[in-house]
Formats: structure tokens, sequence, C-alpha cells
């Protein structure tokens, strides 16, 4: 982060302004992704004239990065409507797309509306894995099609390879493919559950040994020596730290108006609908709570060797069961970086190995019985 | 001297953070920190006011300032911008379209 944002941020996170909004203008897409953690339905979503007043609101809140996503956001026909008011507001608008229907026109309107940048998923270089994930046949070659047209007038185009067990092997391939395009790279190798709290969609993520492999690759990490540092020892100062921008300086509004505290952390705060959104960010108790949590008041990870360095998305800990709990996913996660049991994975093996000692134990019991 | 005429891009993010003016080039993404006499001409680069009247009405008005010293900072100050594409500079009044046409926060 460059020291004026770092700085721009701790400025927002002192005056306690929203500096970044994720708004999801639908859940409808067109495609089907396997590990996608929506659902496509239309409950009822904003008007176009709702989404409209939303940001008229996050402008006078503060609001400065803006983030559209889905779903995918072209499947609204008021899109470039509900963009051009963004930009006509002076957001710093990225805009989060399959690509699949960027054409000419599209692609034009992108770049004249000034978006930061575009981010699309981009599974595999081979048509036959990518278009078996998005299970959308073509859909490879349509957002490669997007992606191009998008380079061509100079948008900056975020290529984001998420990483599972079907299209581990083809991280080079994409790599390849976004430096052709003149495309920055980016990885995301972690499946989260759904947003019902259904996790059956873990299981095509990669394993632990995988994972451990990708955090050891240059190429998607960087500096391995670096990424893969031993947590250093927790002092005062790292147990003040905030876990991070979830209600500080972020939120983010679903396509019914629900205001949550992040992307994938529903636990609803409020509603557009009845509420303004500064009463939301200011006022709602959901909001506060979440705002009040530092990583000492954490029972179990306040305690873990990686609590400094860990990238615990209280998040995914509300789904697991506890926003003050530890995140599971997350534990794994510094596991495979630093080869450093998490307090929470040291915990449960505890746990399991006292429960199989009392099997044993019951069992013998039963043989003792039984040899009577 | 010809009259300088200043208008804000329309390739850019802004935003008022406590009174500073805080601006992203769509262009590279760099970001920039206006303190608040850039943010006062900043606000006022309409593309129909002259710099030397911005100078004279906003920033005299605003800041313990002395004229001929401000406008010639000013100057330098706007020019430095144009480089970086955030604001349109010209000797004749500028047309909003190539501009942004919207206040904000």
């Amino acid at each position: 982060m460059s020291t004026l944002l770092q700085e721009m941020n701790d400025r927002a996170l002192k005056a306690g302004i929203p500096l970044g909004v994720q708004v999801d203008l639908t859940y409808r897409c067109n495609e089907r992704c396997v590990h996608c953690y929506l659902d496509h339905h239309d409950y009822g979503e904003m008007t176009t004239a709702e989404i409209v007043d939303a940001l008229d609101q996050l402008a006078e809140a503060g609001v400065f990065f803006l983030t559209f996503s889905g779903g995918e956001v072209q499947m609204r026909t008021d899109f470039f409507q509900i963009l051009e008011h963004a930009r006509s507001l002076l957001f710093c608008v990225k805009v989060k797309t399959n690509a699949f229907m960027i054409r000419e026109k599209e692609a034009d309107r992108l770049r004249e509306l000034a978006v930061e940048s575009v981010q699309v998923s981009i599974y595999s270089h081979r048509p036959e894995v990518h278009d078996a994930i998005t299970k959308l046949p073509g859909s490879l070659k349509r957002s490669l099609a997007g992606i191009r047209l998008l380079r061509e007038r100079g948008v900056k185009t975020i290529i984001a390879n998420v990483l599972m067990r079907q299209n581990l092997q083809d991280y080079p391939g994409v790599i390849a493919l976004a430096k052709d395009l003149g495309a920055v790279y980016t990885i995301d190798p972690t499946i989260t559950p759904m947003m019902d709290g259904d996790r059956s969609i873990l299981s095509l993520g990669i394993s632990q040994q995988e994972l451990r492999q990708v955090f050891r690759t240059p190429e998607l990490v960087g500096n391995v020596e670096e990424f893969c540092a031993p947590p250093k020892p927790a002092d005062g100062e790292t147990l003040e730290e905030l876990p991070c921008s979830a209600s500080h300086t972020f939120c983010y509004i679903s396509p019914y108006g629900d205001v949550y505290p992040c992307v994938q952390f529903p636990l609803p705060t409020g509603n557009l609908r009845t509420q303004k959104f500064v009463d939301i960010w200011r006022h709602s108790p959901q909001m506060k709570a979440v705002r009040s949590i530092h990583a000492r008041d954490l029972p179990v990870c306040s305690t873990c060797a990686h609590v400094g360095s860990c990238t615990r998305c209280p998040g995914l800990a509300y789904m697991e069961g506890s926003m003050r709990g530890p995140s599971s996913l997350d534990c794994e996660r510094s596991f495979a970086r630093t080869g450093v049991p998490s307090a929470n994975m040291l915990a449960k093996k505890q746990e399991q190995e006292a429960r199989n000692n009392k099997q044993v134990g019951w069992t013998q019991l039963v043989q003792i019985g039984a040899a009577r | 001297m010809n009259p300088v005429y200043i208008a804000r891009s329309k390739d850019v993010a802004a935003r008022s953070l406590e009174g500073e003016m805080m601006i992203m080039s769509a262009h590279n993404s760099t970001l920039f920190s206006l303190n608040d006499v850039g943010t006062v001409i900043w606000e006022a680069a309409d593309g129909q006011t002259s710099l030397e009247e911005i100078v004279e009405r906003k920033v005299g008005a605003e800041f313990d300032v002395e004229l001929g010293e401000a406008l010639k900072d000013a100057e330098n100050f706007v020019r430095e911008l144009a480089a970086h594409g955030i604001l349109l500079l010209a000797d004749q009044p500028i047309a909003l379209s190539s501009a942004t046409s919207k206040e904000h926060s």
C-alpha cells in the first residue's frame, strides 16, 4: 500500500469514514461457477432509483472506493446508467465482471467512464477446464475477447485466478495469458462457504499440501522467504490491532439494500430501503459490535502464534460460529505458509486426542467386561 | 500574460477527506492529496473562471496571502496537476463535456 493510501486509510479510520464499499448490483448471473458462494435468484433487487439514491448517500458519507460486483453486473440492463451516475459522483470505481457481455460498445463505455479497473475471473487457459467451472460453453473465449477489448482501450484489467483442485495445474497458462493481454494477475487459493452456511463447496478447494506448494511459488506470492516467514512474537501493540477493515472503513451492500460489515460477513446491520446509510454505518448495534473487536478480545486467536500476521477473516469466523472465534480456513493458510500450527488447530487436535482416549478407555472396558 | 482557465478532468476520482481533497488519476491510479489551498482551487476549477479570478476571489478571501505570489504558486500548482491529467488547462473557457460537471462532497 502506498504511503499516501495508508495515510488516507488511517484518517478515514480515525474519523469513522467508510472509505470503501462493495455494492453487489445483482446475484443473477449467466455463469454457474461450481464454487460460487451465492444463489442466483432475484428476490427483489433495488430499483435504479434506489441504487442512485444509495450512491448519493455513499458519496455524502465520504466513500471513495466503490466496487460494483454480483452476480454478473451486466445482467442489469441499467448497469451503465448506474455506473455513469457513480462516476459523476467521482467515486473510484472497480468493476468485477466475467466480461462475457463486454463487446466494443461496452468496452468503449467503460473507458469513457474512466473506471479504475475491471476484474475478471479466469480459471484456466484451456476452454474445457474454464468452461467446466463456469458451466457456460464458450465462456473462456468470450471473457478473453472482452478483456482484449478493454486492454486495447487502455482499461486496467485484473485477471483473478481462483485455484481449485480442477484447475490448479493451469495457473502457468493463466499467468501467460495475463502477460499476453497486459492484464494484472492475481490468485485466490481459498474457496469460501456459501452465504447460507453450506460448506459443501469447500471440498473443491486445494489440499493443505497443494496450498503449501502454492505459497512456495515465487510467481504466485512474490518473495517466498518473506511470505512464509515464521510468525513474530506478539507484543501489546499487536493485540490492540483491528482484525480488518470490515465495519471500520469498509462495508458491503447486497442487491436488496441490506448492509453488511463485509462481502462474506452475513450479519445484517440494516437496510437502505428503510434506513439512511449513514445511520446504519454510525449507529447499527451490529456494526458497533464488529467495530469493538480487537485482537486481544479473541479468546483463541489472541493466544495464537499467528495473531500478528494471520489473515483471519471475522466474516468467515462468524459463519463458523462466532465473529470472535477462529476462522479455520485462515488457520490453514497460516499453517501452509509457515508450518506453524495455529492455536485453534492445536486445540482441535487436543480435543480429538481426548476423544480418542475416551473411546479407547470405553473399548477396553467393554473388552474387559466381555472377557469376564 | 494570457488568462489561464482550469477544469477538473473527468478521468479522475475525488473525495474530500476531512477538508483535504483526495484525487486518483484513472490513467495510472496515482493518488494525490491536495492541501486546503489546493482544494479551494480544485473546487473552483469549473472551466469558466480564470485562475486569476479564482486566486483573487477564493484563495485571497479564505487565506492570508499576497495575491501576486499566490497566483505564481497557483500557476505552478495547476501546471503540475495538468501534467498528471488531473486538470485541464486552456487560455480560454473550457467546455464542460471534457471535464467533470458535478459538484461532489
